[in-house]
């Protein structure tokens, strides 16, 4: 029997569970082959909502799903906390017990590491976990008024475009309530740009000037001073806040950093086609785990998935794997609190984003409730 | 002059080498002089330019044959 061992439950990890299983589901029943995710958590985190959750669009319940519900039956689920992947005899070491493998595929994701920078945790407010989120929401309902700041700290990060959608629907939100003569809106970003990429700049820049936000480019706090509310920047710079909107620095997962597999920031050298780990033949890593130079995003994560579950199935089938990975990235942009765009591009396209309009956002909004046939493989 | 870090950005792209250097500048000492691989031209260009704003010595931008080496001084 042939041990295919998924290492993470969010995008990544469940949709190629799902489409692995789909296919290989005649060799699963007859024993053939066993096929294992692995995760910590029970719950599948929909984390796109937490854009909608923050501003009170979405409920906590809408957001997550029991894994045990979103997995395929021929899927086996093992609730355990992976402490160190031990490539040399293949086995995947857990708290409770260890997992032998013939295919390993690494979707540990990323995290968000606000301790790197000291003040944050104490003064910071962000929407990249549920508690995260929570207290971001709760400030938000309580605001009356003053200068929010919205400061990119660590690139990468997950959903590169996040940051620009919050900044423009807190614009609505606050016009809605009343607020935002009483508001200023400071968005703040590490390189020279407002944004990585050229065509997205070009649409969003002048959008920015349009609705009074101001921007700070080669901004890069070092520190928050949490009792006089100001970020302090490497550039020597200051800037006051009375609520700070931050994208903390992310990391790989502990288990790659502790096993060895990762760089510097715990991200795992992959080939960005074959989405095989350096050095290792029966070892795949793809989503926010890797070091490919693509968004990390839950579009990239679906994208890969189909591709290593289709390679997974070549090499269980005895095939030379030949699928292929292409850069494909797709990502909504929300330009308001009912108007959004979006970007499609892949390693020789460039984005273009498209006028901003109504229905793309109503196509967001049904894409948040259609995401649950997507981590079922099935969209 | 010897540099005191190098840091090996060839495979990463804009602002991936700037971010580097960020994390290198937090991290050295002031007077330690530090060196970026970068393949990626937008960085070449943008590196010195954020030198320039934070206050830091830029000891030159050397072509190699497929990089730039891009050498920085941490002046505070």
């Amino acid at each position: 029997m042939k041990k295919v061992v998924i290492l993470g439950g969010g995008v990544a990890g469940t949709v190629t569970a799902n489409n692995l299983a789909t296919k290989m589901a005649d060799e699963v029943r007859n024993g053939e082959v066993d096929i294992t995710l692995i995760t910590d958590n029970p719950y599948h985190i929909y984390e796109p909502g937490y854009l909608y959750f923050i501003f009170n669009r979405l409920r906590e319940d809408e957001l997550k799903r029991n894994l045990e519900e979103l997995l395929d039956a021929n899927v086996r689920l093992a609730i355990d906390r992976a402490v160190k992947i031990d490539t040399e005899n293949q086995r995947v070491e857990c708290e409770s017990k260890s997992y032998d493998y013939d295919y390993l595929v690494i979707a540990t994701g990323s995290r968000i590491t606000p301790e790197e920078v000291p003040g944050l945790k104490e003064a910071g407010n962000w929407f990249y976990d549920l508690q995260g989120s929570m207290r971001l929401r709760s400030a938000l309902t309580r605001f009356r008024g003053g200068k929010i700041v919205i400061s990119v700290i660590g690139i990468p990060h997950k959903c590169p475009v996040a940051p620009i959608e919050l900044t423009f629907i807190l614009h609505d939100f606050l016009k809605k309530r009343g607020l935002r003569e009483k508001s200023e809106i400071v968005y703040t970003y590490p390189a020279n740009k407002i944004f990585i990429m050229e065509p997205v700049v070009e649409m969003i820049q002048p959008m920015f000037d349009e609705r009074g936000i101001e921007y700070r480019t080669f901004f890069n706090p070092m520190e928050i001073d949490a009792k006089e509310k100001k970020i302090i920047t490497l550039e020597g710079e200051e800037e006051s806040f009375d609520l700070l909107i931050a994208i903390p620095p992310h990391k790989g997962a502990e288990v790659v950093i502790d096993s060895g597999l990762g760089d510097k920031g715990g991200w795992i050298p992959t080939d960005r086609y074959t989405l095989k780990v350096e050095g290792y033949e029966n070892i795949y890593a793809l989503g926010d785990a890797t070091n490919i130079p693509v968004s990390k995003a839950g579009s990239v994560a679906h994208f890969q998935a189909e591709v290593v579950a289709e390679n997974l199935v070549a090499d269980l089938s005895g095939i030379e794997p030949t699928a292929a990975y292409n850069g494909k990235t797709f990502c909504f942009i929300e330009t308001g609190w009912e108007e959004a765009t979006y970007i499609r591009f892949d390693y020789s396209t460039p984005p273009k984003p498209v006028v901003p309009n109504k229905l793309l956002h109503f196509l967001k909004v049904a894409y948040n409730k259609a995401y649950w046939l997507t981590a079922r493989g099935l969209l | 002059m010897k540099s005191d870090r190098v840091i090996d950005a060839r495979e990463s792209f804009c602002p991936g080498p700037l971010m580097e250097l960020i994390k290198a500048i937090r991290e050295e000492n002031v007077g330690s002089v530090i060196e970026v691989w970068s393949s990626d031209e937008g960085s070449a260009r943008d590196i010195p330019e954020w030198v320039k704003k934070a206050g830091h010595e830029l000891v030159g931008v050397f072509k190699e044959s497929d990089y730039w080496r891009i050498v920085v001084k941490k002046k505070r």
